[in-house]
């Protein structure tokens, strides 16, 4: 019981020092396994890579797999709810200030700021995602042949996609999931990481 | 004025369960979900507050999925409904790691889920810039917001900041330049 404490206690203080999204959770964690003896820093390497490659807030599955190899499926459960339990708080405390300022001039303001500086930060995550999933800067940087930098099959599929998403009349409504779902398969098909 | 849309718990639960199932990556990689399911399928927000909350979530504690699940959540039904988004959001997360970890070993390291996700990847990218492109044209309506959106977009690239300092000076910004507006029709 003391250790299901524990494990909240602990999730619910990386849920509240951990500000910018999921990948600020893991300096916490780095910390937070070898003061614990819960997991070592190589199985959170593990866990990371899983993270990565499943579906979900990276933050949540980061919290849930620990969680897991801890203390099971109440340990997943326990720590997932810690982790999330300060932001709901927070943010339902935000939300109400917001709406009984929502009139205020200042708040109106400081909002047409905000909007092109969030759009701003998205577009800069995005283009980290087009260095890692579309280009090869490791490679480039090795053989210094500039053919090497780019990963042609993914760029054909990106282009693909963009046709597809953006200006063919009948693809572009569908729903996402089915882009996400048919780049998977390509992927396998053409084996993307080379593996 | 148009009718707010009202949305049913389960309904909630349900709609953030399948937006955590559908993103792949970090909060980010979430928008082109939410665009889809909240603002066009069910119009619980508009495309300007998603952005509100993100601005917000980059600078609060927690994860910004969830953090956006709470607020949307909360618009909708209350606090009742913050705490059920979030649990829809978190559900898939939960019942997908616990079957992976307890099941399968090395699951990152099988070439079919290694290949599968860099195929994702790309999609990411792809399904990325279309969202940036829709919040583009609702968030930049002229010279002043496109220099925050460059200065932010640059400094995010190359600066080793914490969103946090972007997100105070794009506010102060906002307020400054309303004033300088407001400043220039009295005179």
């Amino acid at each position: 019981m003391m250790f299901y404490v524990q494990l909240f206690y602990e999730f619910f203080k990386v849920g509240l020092f951990a500000i910018g999204g999921g990948l600020a959770t893991y300096p916490f964690l780095h910390e937070l396994g070898p003061r614990t003896g819960w997991f070592t820093v190589e199985e959170l390497a593990d866990m990371l890579a899983v993270s990565e490659s499943t579906p979900g807030p990276l933050g949540v599955n980061m919290a849930s797999y620990v969680g897991f190899s801890t203390g099971g499926v109440p340990g997943a459960v326990i720590a997932t709810l810690g982790l999330v339990t300060p932001s709901i708080i927070i943010i339902l405390i935000i939300a109400r200030v917001l709406r009984a300022f929502r009139e205020n001039r200042l708040v109106d303001a400081a909002f047409s700021g905000l909007r092109p500086a969030s759009t701003g930060m998205i577009a800069a995550a995005g283009i980290g995602v087009v260095e890692l999933a579309l280009l090869n800067p490791e490679l480039w940087r090795q053989t210094g042949r500039l053919a090497d930098l780019f990963q042609w099959k993914a760029i054909l599929l990106a282009a693909a996609l963009l046709v597809l998403t953006r200006w063919v009349k009948w693809t572009k409504k569908l729903h996402p999931v089915i882009f996400i779902a048919a780049s998977a398969a390509v992927g396998i098909a053409f084996s993307f990481a080379g593996a | 004025m148009e009718a707010e849309k009202r949305a049913g718990l389960w309904e909630l639960f349900f709609t953030f369960a399948k937006i955590g199932a559908l993103t792949f990556g970090g909060g980010y990689a979430m928008l082109p979900m939410l665009q889809r399911e909240v603002v066009e399928r069910k119009g619980w927000s508009t495309e300007a507050e998603l952005m509100d909350y993100y601005a917000i979530g980059q600078c609060t504690p927690g994860v910004i999925a969830v953090n956006t699940a709470t607020f949307v959540g909360q618009k909708t039904r209350g606090d009742l409904g913050g705490v059920v988004a979030t649990l829809g959001v978190v559900f898939p997360s939960l019942v997908i790691i616990v079957i992976i970890a307890g099941l399968i070993h090395n699951f990152a390291e099988l070439a079919v889920v290694k290949n599968a996700f860099a195929g994702v990847r790309v999609c990411v990218c792809v399904l990325i810039f279309n969202a940036v492109v829709k919040l583009f044209k609702s968030a930049v309506t002229g010279p002043a917001t496109a220099g925050i959106f460059l200065l932010v977009l640059l400094g995010s690239l190359f600066l080793d900041w914490s969103p946090v300092a972007f997100v105070l000076i794009a506010a102060m910004l906002g307020i400054l330049l309303q004033n300088i507006k407001e400043r220039g029709k009295r005179a």
